[in-house]
Parts: C-alpha cells; sequence; structure tokens
C-alpha cells in the first residue's frame, strides 16, 4: 500500500478515532494470510465446527451447509483445519 | 473576591479540582500525594461535590478509570506520586494518544530503590516522554493556581492533551502557606463545563482505541507533537485571563534580575523560592546574579528560555534527577540544546541535587552562584556535571 495516497496527519480525525461505525467492514485483514484453508467439499459432513471455532467468523454458511471461506476476512490461523473432525480443510500456502 | 485559606500543598490542590468541578475523580493513595485524594474524598462523603470518585485497587487502574472517563466527555483528576506515576506509565501514553484533557497533580518523589519517600524529580522525568504537558509549582499557591488554569489549557480544542502539575513532595504538599482562593462562582465563570470534541451519542457512534499499523500510526504522533506546539499560544490565553482575574502572573518562566546578571541559575519548583532569596542577597552585595524558574517543562519553552539566558556569561542548571549515564540532567540537556539550536553560546554547568529528598541550603545555592561567578569571569567549566551536597 502506498503511504502517499493515504491522508496526512492534518486531515485525520485527533486521536485516531473513527467517526464511521462498522468501518472494519472495508480493512480486508485476509492479506495478512501465509497459508490459505482450503475446504474439500467431497469430505466435508457440514458438522459446522469450523464455523463455530473461526475467531475472525470468516467461515461462510448457507443454511445447514457449509459454504466456503471469506478471504477477504480469513487471517489463515488454521483452527479451522485443526478442528475439522474428518480432516476436510487443508491448509495451502498462498 | 480573593479569600486567604491556610493550606498545606495537598490540601491547595484538592480545593482547585473541587473549584474546577470536576465529574470524575479516580485516584490511589500513595505518600506524599495522599492528603489530596483524602481531601477529595471528603468533599464527596459531604455532598459539597457532585463528582463521582472512584476507588481503584492500583494506579494503573486509576489512570485507565481516568481514560475511560474523559473519553465520555467529562472532566477528570487524578493525583499520583513516585511508585504511583510508575505503574500508571503504559496508561499515560494512552490518555495522550487519545489526545484527553485529564489533569493529574504529581507529588513528586524519589522512586525505590532504595526506598524513600521524599522529594525529588526522579518520577516525572521518567515519564518526560509520555506525551504530558509538565508544569511545576514554586510554592502552595501556584500549585493551586495552575490546577485550576490546568484544566482550561488541557481542553482547548487545539491542545487536547493532558496535564500534570508538579508539586514538590513534602516540601510543598505539607508546607501550609496562605493561599489566595478564588470564590466558586469565580472559578465557574474562568472554567465553563468541558466541551468535549466528540459526543457520547448513540445515533453518531465512533470507534476509539482503534488499531493503527505503519501506514496510520505515525500521523496520530505527528498530530500530538502538533498539539504541543500549540501549547504555548493556549496557554498564554489562559494565563492572560486568569491574570485579569486574580492578578497574579504566570507563563512558561519566571526569570529574576536577568536583565544585566552574568551567572544565573536554571531551576525547577520550589528550589527556586530558595534561590531567589539567595539572588536578592547577592545583588545587595553587588553580585551580578539571576534566576530562571521554568513553570513549563513540556512543551520546553526553548525560545523564551535562550531569550532568558543569552546575556549570561555562565549559567547552572539545576536538575532534582539523575539520567543515569547521560550527559547531563534532563533539564541541562535540553537547555544544552535549546543553546545549540539557537546559536547562542554560553557556559554551563549542571548541578544534580536534593535526590530522595536532601535539603539545598541558601548556603547550597550561594556557593553555586559563586562557582558560576567563577566560570563566568574565568570561561572554564571544570566538570560539567556536579553532584551538589552528596557526601565522596
Amino acid at each position: 500500500m502506498s503511504v502517499e495516497a493515504k491522508r496526512g496527519w492534518m486531515s485525520l480525525p485527533i486521536g485516531g478515532v473513527l467517526l464511521e461505525a462498522g468501518s472494519s467492514v472495508k480493512y480486508k485483514t485476509g492479506n495478512w494470510r501465509a497459508f490459505k484453508p482450503v475446504i474439500d467439499h467431497g469430505k466435508c459432513t457440514g458438522c459446522l465446527l469450523c464455523w463455530i471455532y473461526c475467531p475472525d467468523s470468516a467461515i461462510m454458511r448457507a443454511g445447514e451447509k457449509l459454504v466456503d471461506v471469506n478471504y477477504d476476512f480469513c487471517k489463515g490461523c488454521g483452527i479451522c483445519a485443526s478442528e475439522c473432525p474428518v480432516k476436510a480443510i487443508a491448509m495451502v500456502e498462498e | 473576591m480573593t479569600k486567604v485559606m491556610g493550606l498545606t500543598g495537598d490540601e491547595a490542590v484538592a480545593q482547585a479540582a473541587k473549584q474546577s468541578n470536576v465529574d470524575v475523580v479516580a485516584a490511589y493513595p500513595i505518600t506524599p500525594q495522599t492528603i489530596i485524594v483524602e481531601r477529595f474524598s471528603e468533599y464527596v462523603h459531604n455532598g459539597e461535590v457532585d463528582t463521582e470518585f472512584v476507588c481503584v485497587e492500583s494506579e494503573h487502574s486509576a489512570m485507565s478509570a481516568c481514560i475511560g472517563a474523559s473519553l465520555t466527555g467529562a472532566r477528570v483528576f487524578t493525583a499520583t506520586s513516585s511508585q504511583g506515576l510508575a505503574l500508571m506509565h503504559e496508561m499515560m501514553y494512552i490518555a495522550s494518544g487519545l489526545r484527553l484533557p485529564i489533569v493529574m497533580a504529581v507529588a513528586n518523589r524519589a522512586l525505590s530503590a532504595p526506598i524513600n519517600i521524599h522529594g525529588d524529580h526522579s518520577d516525572m522525568m521518567g515519564s518526560r516522554d509520555c506525551g504530558w504537558v509538565q508544569v511545576y509549582a514554586e510554592n502552595v499557591q501556584e500549585a493551586y493556581d495552575w490546577t485550576i488554569q490546568s484544566f482550561k489549557i488541557a481542553e482547548d480544542h487545539d491542545v487536547l492533551l493532558p496535564v500534570s502539575v508538579n508539586l514538590d513532595g513534602f516540601i510543598l504538599t505539607h508546607s501550609t502557606e496562605d493561599v489566595g482562593t478564588l470564590e466558586d462562582e469565580e472559578v465557574a465563570k474562568f472554567l465553563p463545563p468541558r466541551k468535549p470534541l466528540y459526543d457520547i451519542d448513540p445515533e453518531k457512534p465512533v470507534s476509539v482505541g482503534a488499531l493503527c499499523l505503519p501506514d496510520y500510526y505515525f500521523e496520530f504522533k505527528r498530530q500530538q507533537a502538533e498539539a504541543m506546539k500549540n501549547i504555548p499560544r493556549a496557554m498564554r490565553r489562559v494565563n492572560t485571563e486568569y491574570e485579569a482575574l486574580t492578578g497574579r502572573k504566570y507563563g512558561a518562566l519566571d526569570a529574576l534580575e536577568m536583565e544585566d546578571a552574568e551567572a544565573g541559575i536554571l531551576c525547577l519548583g520550589s528550589t527556586a523560592g530558595t534561590a531567589r532569596f539567595v539572588a536578592k542577597e547577592l545583588r545587595e552585595r553587588g553580585k551580578r546574579v539571576g534566576v530562571v524558574k521554568l513553570w513549563l517543562y513540556r512543551p520546553f519553552p526553548t525560545k523564551e528560555i535562550v531569550d532568558a539566558i543569552k546575556g549570561l556569561r555562565a549559567l547552572v542548571v539545576l536538575d532534582r534527577a539523575c539520567s543515569f549515564g547521560a550527559p547531563y540532567g534532563a533539564v541541562c540537556s535540553d537547555i544544552v540544546s535549546a543553546l545549540s539550536q539557537s546559536g547562542a553560546k554560553l557556559n554551563v554547568l549542571n548541578g544534580i541535587y536534593g535526590l530522595g529528598g536532601r535539603d539545598i541550603t541558601p548556603s547550597d545555592i550561594e556557593a553555586i552562584f559563586n562557582e558560576a561567578l567563577r566560570i563566568a569571569e574565568t570561561g572554564i567549566v571544570e566538570e560539567p556535571v556536579k553532584f551538589i551536597g552528596v557526601r565522596e
């Protein structure tokens, strides 16, 4: 990210206050990731333990069925892969 | 209308905080500051104030509670000393980084080990770079006056920084003096309720204390540096208004007999009183000596100091704290930097004195002036740093 493209100190809110609520949605933390979880949908039983354990709410689900990983926010911690009882999640180097 | 009250330094600070109509006090007792919070808790108990008094389990919690309270827009006061200030250290950076106008009285005291409860400036000098404004009182009257003025300086929207009002442990905290106090209504008029920059409003939520990585952190520190630069102007406005109210004149420093002085002493706090007493005696004996008392140490009033001392031929800077391993004590390092920046040439000697409450007497000060006069005459500083009043 280029430092030059961002706002300078004179135009930033005093004390680092964020004046807009919910702005963390815009802060994509997915680029912190070194390994990404890849789900083998053939093995996945839809138990949703990964959804429960994910500390970043980055496992997306639709109804009772596991869908996918939200790579915009998944930091690649690997907890989902570690917790998956059927080893359906592999951590793959980015 | 001035009412003269017999008050100790601690009592005067408590009285000033009471009249400043603070919304929240969160504090933990520590000698020699304890009486400040004791008196304040009595005001709360007696219903003399409507302040929320938060009893906490440590100074770390005290400053944490002050930070939370100040974020809501409250006027917040606390007081501490020595080990207590050291325990607050990390929270002090958060108070200044979040730009919270908290006012804290610091009863300056030595740090352990060896354990000692008496006055020196080691505590606040150790917190020098926390981003807090530092003012130092010479006497009890000044401790009262600075406490009231500090809220107004801190809460100025060009500033929004925490302020520490420093008073020498025991020498001021436990000495009773006649103090000219203001009427409550006068203080209320001088110091209207705080206007916070961001209101607590569920319709307009904000987030504070958010993570700032290398792409933003630096900009917020630059903002803090700028806020410090805005202090002198804000302080002048406050000092002028306070002088109109009380007749008492304040500023970044107080210079005595400096116009034609050859040799001078520069110091902070109560020692300035002794130095001024001795300087007047020496003047009567024809010695051209003067005294600079620094009221404001952070931000450092570089220009005013250089203007005050540049006519001297020798200056002794007194530090009541030791910056171990440094070329000078903290105050003297700043003086030498200020002189270097301005291009002014002046022989400087640094005196480290009074650690752990060791008295500095008029005869000590006279010896220092004589040394300064000798340097003024010869231009030779034999050793740049001297320990004054210590046994070899």
